[in-house]
């Protein structure tokens, strides 16, 4: 489809706001570390599993770490000298330190402590480039889907039911399945472990759950010649460790947004920032694909009138993305389908909404996400409803397609809503297939110039929020009419300052190799 | 089975008629031709497509009370499972005059008069605690009835200066919203409920209800819920004072609450 005509200059603008205003927070969060970096830090050295009262050892050697005084310096080190003086794996220190049988110390000597967790942690990094390539390997030999790829997906509570319905939903035609977490566990300080049966609205993310879930596809991926692409939720008070696990059991996209958890879930400003740095720097590292959630502004805020927000917010979250080496292919920025379909001509503003995002992020992975807040019990309406957003993301060029249900408004979807949704979605797709190649947009008409409005409000937008900092942009509420303080919310007592002398392998280590 | 039941019905609603002396209106699905019945269904059932699936289908229609079901679409969706499209006509009907739907008696206000009401009756402002609680993360609903910019041109309770708002958003544990409430001396809890899963919308409900009682506040708050699913005679059998379902806005909401408010305070 012919561009749309947009000012490059206020495109660059907008960017380079964006840019000084990600580098700003980073800087000011650097001097930092969380409970949770640390616990993602050790389960990439190797420990994991529960305690008798199922508190998993990542969190009981933190905490010892904690009252030791010693997290300040970074938990590798630490460990690693414990696992050199004593002749212990990382997970026997682990067990040892849980069993009360050992208390660790400052390493003897910290510079061989240093390299031995260098060695444990590139060891690591290993297998997960070693995971990374499995994928490319199984996408050469069983192919993939073309875009927009049909995103799916499932939530039964039950983690060997999930796989039932992300078999089936495999076989009608999704190329990506995301398993929904239990609701509620965003605020959980820790990680469960192992198969769950269990939960409200979908089940936990663990390691073992991932695991079933990627052997599952890979098998139907194999059967029915596609590689299915699998999806979890990378948010919440423990985004780097799920990214751990995420990049161990190669999952292929994390929704890891850098500020949904401080807007969405109340979680503190300075644990997001910090936290989203490091898991991004996993998926990055694992060639995982981020998924961002400015559609989720939409729900609050008029996707009208806060159209710039969402793009103001994209550019931010590419910027952020940028800092943690993510390449623009894994950047599945976030946006969707959610005007008011009373509005007049609201087809032709979608169309320049997603358009302008296209064009704003040509190597992007746009995910592109269904109307919800204007879907009703009139499921025939809403049927219609999901095909117009069909229409314009095979017009746009979307890259994730989040399949609308007609049922949005009404249960978590049955059988036969996800098949009538792949059914409705394959043959707007089919139909359409090369339209975008046939239409041209009207120069100087309502469609371009709707885009033009937006990027130019992005760019005053941006240049607000780079004059006072995105704290306290977020503190007047600017993304999606929700406000948030710098001390508030929840996980701020899990933010550590870093000691002069902090250690952690893994930033050298991934944002060098990740490619 | 159904046939014996649709007869009582009819014996039982002839009794009530005689009774109450209204006339009976009968009403059941329309087509295209008065009293025709037409209905459209659609259903999965957990067995691959064939034949005898189909007849299955058709037979089914038949058991829930359709004369001369047909199957007008079936398609095979994989690992075992097929999908129904089927059109019959409905064998019964049901007398109108004889249904009366539980409505919360209250007359609906704008917001200058509910603001103007408030202000008279109560002397303060007027504390509305709401949340989406426990496992619902949609807040359309809360928010629509509580922000300031309200929904569909109506504004919400925010905008209202008579009355403080206070939304906790979704997701929220049913102890979380009663501690607020005590701590706010909230004179209505709100609550929302939208989306479902097996029915979760009527267990959570249920226990904020409990909740209130074990902390022997619920007799000092207006406890409303709204939501799709959620009619007022459903709220008054889970123990709350009123329910609002869809096209409900914040004065609708308001109005209630201060009528309620009068009508306890004055009792």
């Amino acid at each position: 489809m012919s561009q749309l005509n947009l000012d490059q200059g206020q495109i660059d603008r907008a960017r380079e706001s964006a840019r000084r205003i990600a580098h700003r927070v980073f800087d000011d969060m650097s001097q930092y570390t969380t409970t949770t970096v640390e616990r993602a830090t050790l389960r990439l050295m190797g420990v994991d599993g529960v305690d008798d009262n199922q508190i998993p050892l990542p969190n009981r050697l933190v905490a010892h770490l904690q009252e030791q005084k010693l997290l300040a310096h970074g938990a590798a080190s630490v460990v690693a000298g414990a696992m050199a003086e004593h002749a212990l794996t990382a997970q026997q220190v682990a067990e040892a330190v849980a069993a009360g049988k050992l208390v660790l110390a400052r390493p003897k000597h910290d510079k061989a402590a240093r390299q031995s967790a260098e060695a444990i942690a590139a060891k690591m990094c290993e297998h997960i480039a070693a995971q990374r390539a499995v994928r490319s390997q199984q996408i050469d030999k069983v192919g993939e889907a073309r875009t927009p790829w049909l995103y799916l997906i499932v939530a039964t509570g039950n983690i060997f039911e999930d796989i039932v319905q992300a078999r089936a939903a495999a076989e009608q035609g999704a190329d990506i399945v995301a398993v929904i977490r239990s609701t509620g566990q965003s605020l959980l300080d820790y990680v469960p472990y192992g198969a769950t049966t269990e939960g409200f609205g979908g089940t936990y993310a663990t390691q073992e759950n991932f695991r079933l879930m990627r052997a599952a596809l890979d098998e139907v991926g194999a059967k029915i010649g596609r590689y299915i692409r699998l999806t979890n939720y990378c948010s919440g008070l423990c985004m780097p460790e799920i990214a751990a696990m995420g990049a161990m059991e190669r999952l292929d996209m994390m929704l890891n947004d850098s500020m949904y958890g401080i807007i969405f879930r109340d979680i503190n400003m300075k644990r997001t920032f910090i936290d989203q740095f490091f898991s991004r720097m996993v998926n990055a590292y694992a060639g995982i694909i981020i998924n961002t959630g400015e559609d989720n502004y939409l729900t609050t805020a008029d996707a009208f009138d806060a159209a710039h927000t969402v793009l103001a917010s994209q550019l931010i979250n590419e910027q952020f993305a940028y800092i943690s080496g993510l390449k623009p292919d894994q950047m599945g920025l976030g946006h969707a389908f959610e005007i008011n379909p009373d509005l007049e001509n609201g087809f032709l503003w979608e169309v320049a909404h997603a358009q302008l995002v296209r064009q704003v992020f040509p190597e992007a992975c746009l995910k592109y996400m269904p109307p919800t807040k204007h879907m009703t019990g009139n499921i025939f309406r809403g049927h219609i409803q999901d095909a117009l957003f069909n229409v314009v993301s095979t017009l746009t060029g979307q890259n994730i397609h989040l399949l609308g249900m007609m049922t949005e408004a009404i249960h978590t979807p049955f059988i036969q809503d996800r098949f009538l949704a792949i059914q409705n979605a394959k043959y707007v797709f089919g139909t359409m297939r090369d339209l975008h190649d046939e239409v041209e947009f009207k120069a100087g008409g309502r469609i371009e110039s709707r885009a033009q409005q937006v990027l130019a409000e992005t760019v005053g937008i941006l240049a607000d929020i780079e004059k006072i900092g995105l704290p306290a942009a977020i503190g007047r509420g600017t993304f999606a009419d929700i406000s948030r303080t710098m001390d508030g919310g929840k996980g701020l007592d899990g933010v550590i300052a870093k000691s002069p002398d902090y250690y952690n392998p893994f930033p050298d280590l991934m944002l060098a190799g990740a490619n | 089975m159904s046939a014996d039941m649709s007869k009582h019905l009819t014996l039982h609603t002839s009794e009530t008629v005689a009774e109450n002396r209204v006339e009976p209106n009968f009403v059941k699905p329309y087509g295209d031709t008065m009293n025709d019945g037409r209905v459209q269904l659609s259903f999965t059932l957990p067995v691959a497509l064939d034949e005898n699936a189909k007849e299955a289908a058709r037979q089914l229609a038949l058991e829930m009370g359709f004369d001369e079901p047909a199957v007008v679409h079936a398609e095979d969706m994989g690992q075992g499972f097929s999908f129904y499209v089927l059109y019959g006509q409905c064998k019964h009907r049901v007398d109108l005059s004889r249904i009366k739907v539980a409505k919360p008696e209250f007359e609906t206000l704008d917001k200058d008069a509910i603001n103007a009401l408030i202000a008279e009756k109560m002397g303060r402002k007027m504390v509305v605690v709401g949340a989406c609680i426990e496992t619902d993360a949609h807040t359309v609903g809360i928010d629509a009835i509580m922000n300031m910019k309200g929904y569909n041109g109506h504004k919400g309770l925010e905008s209202y200066h008579e009355v403080r708002a206070i939304n906790m958003g979704a997701q929220v544990d049913s102890e979380e919203l009663v501690a607020r409430a005590i701590e706010e001396q909230a004179d209505v809890i709100l609550v929302s409920q939208v989306v479902t899963q097996k029915n979760i919308h009527l267990d959570n409900l249920t226990r904020l209800s409990d909740l209130l009682e074990a902390e022997g506040i619920r007799d000092r708050v207006i406890l409303v819920v709204g939501g799709p699913r959620i009619s007022h005679e459903l709220a008054k059998e889970l123990g709350y004072d009123a329910g609002f379902g869809t096209k409900s806005y914040a004065e609708d909401v308001a109005s209630f609450a201060i009528n309620e408010w009068i009508k306890r305070h004055t009792a």
